[in-house]
């Protein structure tokens, strides 16, 4: 099909699609849906009207001996802005708990507590975190097979889909458009068009990969493939749901109850087990060697942790529901798993850790180093305390309680977001040909800053956590509880200042970062390249 | 080792890697999922359980809305402070007919799986006008929008047919009656017999005392039923499940 024909289908596509949301938002039976289809109808609209203008223009030609880098920088720009957004709403949320008064009465309906949450956790984990994986696939993927990105503008389309996808799960989240399965709010119209963009994300990287000219596919690219397919038949399985109208964004699980809670916790726990590992283990297989300038540790040790780690995480999620109404040996299966994960969960670390052999002075030198560093030694705290948590003695303490809270903030802060930050602070002077970051004082102010703030975060909510866990149990002499509810609550004040003040240092570090990036592409000097595609190793 | 040169296999072959991979990823779930479904003993046999009246089902979907899951749970672990201070463990049965469920997985406020019948309607509607008013320490949001919020119950009998479709047991009468049972139950000058018959137990009041039908009725009258179905004289525990 040649370029004309194919903008003419285009062109009816987008019309249709213009013309239903417009149908759609007058018949709207609730206020996030039509507000979803007025954003859809614009976008569709606005597509079209641009189309039409390219229509019988020459098409510019792909180059196709060079790296498809826009959609990186694209994606390295997104995920700075909406880390920003997410450590926002999460600090905002934490002096919410702390000082209830900040569910403000101007903002009832919209701004409590209840809503603003899904907000924060769908921001960190699926705008921030999914921008910087899409980003570094994209990028890691380019490199290590020596080709260009498949599907010639379909990067685009998996960029910008990405982020329509964030911005109808934000604003559903704030109008009252929620399935109310942690992890996995968004209503179906907004999960049907995350499978699209996610097909498109699978066939771009996988397309990649087999017009490589490397013979070898690297370890970082399987990760990231095993991340990419197991997310999509999470997300597929734990979404089916009826709508009650096509013109609404109400609809009804099919699952229920105990086997509902199953399908949930196995998505719940793997949206951290390949959305959050594996899928950074991908990214720090490519960035921690480059950074370090040495090989991987150990390819035998990659191939056995590897394996291990996708067979063994999608057993982990019961853990989360030890002593419910789901049936024990179902939980037991969960916490045997949990804790076998802790061995694979390690081998990643250690190969991580290990490949700075020989490189160890560079630590004192280069704070991008010491910033991936660090986020190693976080991933392998979180995932010893997280098997330590599965055991069923353990968790009926910790259950319901704010340990779990900080257990996840290690991991994601510590884990996540320093992995990450280190890749930005490695790709940008790369994607803009600039010699060197604006300045390496700056990210040492944010590693500290970041570091700082991890600690008196996750702290603050063990004492709080397990503060709260004894409080609950606690009898006395004669067998009555010694403790109401609401002592429990003012008993953690002090905790959830120190929280949020956590936060505050973390967001901080994060501006700051933001600030370096954006002068290094300003005004750290430029760098004479080749222009050409070569491969990364 | 033999084993580790044979990966060479996988590691140059794009499709293979990608389909063994998604073959180890999909075992686990299988093992922990399916057998959910047709275990006999994954779901007590019990008394009492029916589906939500649609008022009650209206007040669970703003349960939903406001992300209420989020800081309350519905679920009653087995242990001696729980069930002291909560009542008796949560079954599976309680939540069969919850699409989704709401079990929750964290308790910033106190779990819900009883609530219902625990405080006066009165209480409710203090408590969600201003938390602080009943409970000086809580850190609960106010909720006095809902009182403010008036419904009507536009299209419940699609909300009900929907629930039908997933396997919850309503009739083709009740779907019938969904919108009139919607408005008897906010209204004890009703006729509400025929509400009762279909959804025994139904506590039919005007939760808010205000007139008409607004959000924190449906809220109420979902919370007030919390965990009061099953007849729990009739129940035997299975000794292992």
């Amino acid at each position: 099909m040649n370029t004309g024909t194919s903008n003419y289908v285009k062109l009816v596509v987008l019309a249709l699609a213009t013309l239903f949301t417009m149908i759609a938002a007058s018949y709207a039976r609730d206020l996030a849906y039509q507000v979803h289809m007025i954003i859809f109808m614009i976008v569709a609209g606005g597509l079209f009207l641009v189309t039409l203008r390219a229509t019988d223009e020459p098409a510019k030609p792909i180059p196709t001996n060079e790296y498809f880098d826009s959609v990186v920088r694209a994606g390295v720009i997104a995920t700075a802005f909406w880390g920003v957004v997410g450590f926002l709403v999460g600090v905002v949320i934490a002096f919410q708990l702390a000082f209830p008064q900040l569910n403000f009465e101007w903002t009832q309906g919209y701004g409590n507590f209840g809503r603003l949450r899904p907000l924060h956790t769908s921001a960190v984990i699926f705008a921030f975190g999914g921008n910087a994986l899409i980003a570094s696939s994209f990028y890691i993927v380019q490199r290590t097979s020596a080709a260009r990105l498949w599907g010639g503008n379909l990067g685009w389309f998996v960029f910008w889909g990405y982020q329509l996808f964030i911005v109808l799960a934000a604003t559903g989240y704030l109008l009252g458009g929620t399935q109310s399965k942690e992890y996995a709010e968004p209503e179906w119209y907004v999960d049907i068009w995350l499978t699209i963009v996610w097909v498109a994300f699978l066939a771009c990287f996988l397309g990649t990969i087999i017009r490589r000219k490397e013979p070898h596919i690297y370890v970082a690219n399987w990760f990231l493939l095993s991340f990419i397919v197991t997310v999509a038949m999470l997300h597929i399985v734990n979404n089916i749901s009826i709508p009650v109208s096509i013109w609404g964004s109400k609809s009804v699980q099919v699952f229920s109850g105990v086997q509902d809670a199953m399908v949930q916790w196995w998505y719940g726990h793997n949206a951290v087990g390949f959305f959050l590992t594996a899928g950074f283990l991908g990214m720090m297989y490519y960035f921690v060697p480059k950074q370090a300038e040495r090989p991987v540790f150990s390819y035998k040790l990659s191939i056995i942790h590897f394996w291990a780690l996708i067979f063994l995480y999608i057993w982990a999620g019961p853990h989360h529901l030890h002593y419910t109404a789901l049936p024990d040996w179902a939980s037991t299966l969960g916490m045997v798993f949990s804790i076998i994960l802790w061995m694979p969960s390690w081998g990643g670390m250690i190969n991580g850790l290990m490949t700075l052999q020989g490189a160890w002075d560079k630590l004192r030198t280069d704070p991008v180093l010491r910033m991936m560093v660090t986020s190693l030694a976080f991933y392998g705290m979180s995932t010893f305390e997280g098997p330590m948590m599965s055991i069923r003695s353990v968790n009926s303490l910790s259950h319901y309680t704010d340990w779990t809270i900080g257990h996840v903030h290690s991991g994601a802060l510590g884990w996540n977001g320093l992995i990450t930050f280190g890749a930005l602070y490695y790709l940008v002077p790369v994607l803009w040909k600039r010699e060197r970051l604006y300045s390496l004082s700056l990210v040492s102010w944010h590693f500290w800053l970041a570091t700082i703030g991890i600690v008196l975060y996750a702290a603050s909510m063990w004492v709080t956590g397990i503060m709260e866990g004894l409080m609950w149990r606690e009898v006395d002499a004669n067998g009555f509880l010694v403790n109401s509810f609401a002592d429990t609550v003012s008993a953690k004040f002090p905790m959830y200042v120190v929280r949020a003040l956590g936060g505050v240092l973390f967001l901080a570090g994060s501006i700051i970062m933001c600030y370096n990036l954006w002068m290094t592409v300003r005004a750290a000097p430029a760098k004479a390249t080749l222009g050409t595609a070569v491969p990364a190793e | 080792m033999s084993i580790l040169t044979k990966h060479k296999l996988i590691e140059t072959n794009a499709t293979l890697l990608l389909i063994l991979s998604f073959l180890v990823v999909t075992i686990g779930g299988i093992v922990q999922i399916v057998p959910l479904f047709y275990l006999e003993n994954t779901i007590e046999k019990v008394e009492g359980m029916r589906p939500y009246s649609p008022l009650e089902l209206a007040g669970r979907d703003i349960y939903i809305r406001e992300g209420c899951y989020v800081c309350h749970s519905q679920m009653i672990r087995p242990m001696r402070d729980e069930v002291e201070r909560y009542g008796h463990y949560s079954l599976a049965a309680e939540s069969m007919y919850d699409h989704p469920f709401q079990w929750g997985s964290k308790r910033t406020g106190p779990d819900l799986a009883r609530v219902g019948g625990r405080y006066s309607d009165d209480w409710h509607i203090d408590h969600l006008r201003n938390p602080k008013a009943v409970v000086p320490e809580s850190i609960m949001p106010p909720y006095a929008f809902l009182e403010e919020t008036l419904i009507e119950g536009d299209h419940i009998e699609d909300l009900l047919r929907t629930h039908q479709l997933v396997g919850v047991p309503y009739t083709d009468q009740m779907i019938a009656e969904a919108a009139a049972d919607f408005r008897a139950q906010a209204d004890p000058d009703s006729d509400f017999d025929g509400l009762l018959e279909r959804y025994p137990g139904a506590q039919v009041r005007n939760f808010d005392g205000a007139p008409g039908i607004s959000e924190a009725d449906a809220m109420i009258a979902y919370l007030q039923m919390l965990g009061t179905l099953v007849d729990f004289s009739t129940f035997t525990p299975d000794a292992s499940r």
